[in-house]
């Protein structure tokens, strides 16, 4: 009951509504310029790459919290700032391992659930 | 046989139909046409282990049913022609190599259909008495192989077109009461420069446009000589397109036109957005429903023009534009 | 009206014309709701995870490991395409629309067994996002310490 109590509304309302518009922007991009889902993906994550480095995704981070970092964006903004403090910490090597360390969790459990997705479930014709 | 101006082959001694048979998936079998089908099935995977032995094991069944619905010896039948979609046409290879027929794998994307009874004709009014043809497509097998996986999260644009689950299969033979194939337009490769993969209708519309409108010059015959004239799968927005470019060139082709993609599916009910596609559409629309019309005499004159897509998915990747082909066969009794 | 296959030009120009818009607006109001549910949802995890006193980064990782697991689930349950039907950039968007782009393909390939299969053709769709997503984050890297402190520059 605390924690139902302690939620700011007003936060979560601003996530509904960044996070909302970062896929109404996608679902424009869908329909007028018929690029692909791999398309649409690569281009969010490159871009929340780019933002992040210019330190701009900060601010929609700081104003939308999950908001800005479910969207595909924060997941290049969550590389680009694990680069970046890695490269603060060691230098030229930490452009290296930093994005990655910073993501990772993310793309071992994608992988992970993956295969067992593939072990245990088939694929079924969609009826419409 | 006898040519007619440049396209169209005339045949002396027509060719008869013996028999046809078809099987078709789940959601054909929810279709408008589901009881002119000769099996429908309730499962796509059909207690196969892979959508590509699926469609392999429909070919099969449907030849068998073909031959014993005939009631010509397998001995009998001297040639076959078969083609698909997968590539290397893997489905009637695998289906059929059981049959120790000789064996012509063909591929004409979407006109398979009728570019093998076409070959089969030919052959027939040169001396063979029997040819076996078929042609199938699988939505499943198609979606893996052209498109995403059937899970992924995606959404079809209103100009898709959804393949049809089925294979049709004919036996044609020197003598018999028909219905005759009586003349066959093959069609040229027209490309107008459509790049979308998703809207094949617009793509694949000039390629039947110029074979239709080469038959009706080869043969002076006009579009009132058939009681029905049917493209294979342009599906809803090609039909439209057809129409519009027929009615420049002077045609009027409305009243007596339809495509077999706008036919097998309710657009509405069944969310197929431009209609159904693939080899398996016009040789189940041809084999379950038209071919029983022809038998019944409800419909004497048939013009059936498969339209085809000739890419791949490299192709399409490498920025290449979607080729078309028509072939044009003409039945009556 | 002029004939309109004159020029490829001409008749792509006719085809447009001829080919029905997918239903935008009401595609973005689907992907709008939806998304924004998404996100909700990963905000309300978030919260939950600093309420119980975790770390923010981790908390962060909790966040998109729990989201890519429902999205991996309703995938293998045959569920997750209808909602990307429905909601189209939606779900794709959000990170559930990267772990479906994972665990989609490496269901349909496991038919051609579990290491070209599953194991390869897993990336067909993710792959590029961590090409791109990874070698830009190298090249901001680089970046950052060009613009910003040469003399670490080893």
């Amino acid at each position: 009951m605390d924690f139902i109590n302690s939620i700011d509304w007003m936060q979560l309302l601003r996530c509904f509504a960044v996070g909302g518009t970062l896929c109404i922007i996608g679902q424009i991009l869908i329909d007028k310029t018929k690029l692909t889902p791999a398309r649409i993906l690569v281009a969010y994550v490159t871009t929340g790459v780019i933002l992040g480095g210019l330190g701009i995704y900060k601010y929609l981070v700081d104003f939308a919290g999950s908001g800005a970092t479910v969207p595909l964006t924060g997941f290049g903004y969550n590389l680009a700032k694990g680069t970046i403090e890695a490269v603060k910490q060691n230098g030229l090597i930490g452009a290296f391992t930093g994005g990655l360390k910073a993501s990772a969790g993310g793309i071992a459990a994608a992988v992970f659930f993956g295969y067992i997705a593939s072990l245990i479930s088939k694929p079924k014709m969609k009826k419409q | 046989m006898q040519k007619l101006g440049k396209q169209t082959i005339k045949f002396d001694h027509p060719p008869t139909i013996v028999d046809c048979a078809t099987i078709v998936g789940p959601k054909e079998s929810d279709g408008p046409l589901a009881k002119y089908f000769d099996k429908c099935l309730e499962d796509e995977m059909w207690g196969e282990k892979t959508w590509e032995k699926a469609e392999s094991k429909i070919v099969k069944e449907t030849a068998n049913m073909v031959i014993s619905k005939s009631g010509v010896p397998v001995d009998k039948i001297e040639y076959c022609f078969a083609g698909d979609l997968l590539n290397q046409c893997i489905s009637s290879s695998f289906g059929l190599r059981d049959l120790n027929i000789p064996f012509f794998g063909i591929f004409g994307a979407c006109s398979t259909f009728v570019e093998g009874l076409s070959l089969a004709s030919i052959l027939v009014e040169n001396g063979i008495n029997y040819v076996l043809t078929s042609a199938s497509s699988h939505f499943c097998s198609s979606e893996k192989q052209f498109r995403f996986p059937l899970e992924l999260g995606n959404q079809r644009p209103p100009t898709s077109q959804w393949t049809v689950t089925g294979c049709g299969a004919t036996i044609i033979a020197k003598d018999g009461q028909g219905p005759f194939i009586t003349s066959i337009t093959s069609g040229k490769i027209i490309d107008m420069g459509i790049k979308d993969a998703n809207n094949m209708g617009a793509a694949m519309a000039p390629a039947a446009h110029s074979t239709l409108v080469t038959h009706f010059k080869d043969t002076g015959r006009s579009p009132n000589y058939y009681d029905a004239i049917l493209t294979g799968d342009l599906g809803h927005i090609g039909k439209e397109i057809l129409i519009d470019l027929c009615k420049n060139s002077g045609y009027n082709i409305n009243s007596v036109y339809n495509d077999c993609g706008v036919l097998i599916f309710d657009k509405e009910k069944q969310d197929t957005h431009s209609g159904g596609s693939g080899c398996g559409c016009c040789a189940s629309v041809f084999s379950g429903y038209l071919f029983k019309q022809l038998k019944e005499k409800k419909l004497k004159r048939i013009l059936l023009i498969a339209t085809g897509a000739l890419m791949n998915s490299m192709s399409s990747q490498q920025g290449e534009s979607i080729p078309g082909i028509a072939h044009a066969i003409s039945f009556e009794i | 009206m002029e004939n309109p296959l004159n020029t490829q030009k001409e008749y792509q120009e006719y085809v447009n014309k001829k080919s029905p818009n997918s239903p935008t607006l009401k595609n973005c109001f689907n992907a709008f709701w939806v998304g924004g549910l998404i996100c909700s949802l990963g905000q309300i995890i978030m919260d939950f995870c600093l309420y119980k006193g975790i770390d923010k980064e981790i908390s962060g990782t909790i966040v998109s490991i729990i989201l890519i697991g429902i999205s991996a689930f309703l995938t293998g349950l045959n569920i997750f395409n209808k909602i990307g039907k429905f909601a189209g950039a939606g779900s794709l968007v959000p990170i559930t629309g990267f772990a479906n782009s994972i665990v989609a393909p490496s269901m349909e390939y496991k038919s051609e067994g579990y290491v070209m299969g599953v194991g390869s053709k897993m990336f067909t769709v993710a792959g590029p996002v961590l090409v791109y997503g990874i070698s830009a984050a190298i090249i901001v890297g680089i970046s950052y310490l060009l613009f910003n402190s040469p003399a670490t520059l080893v």
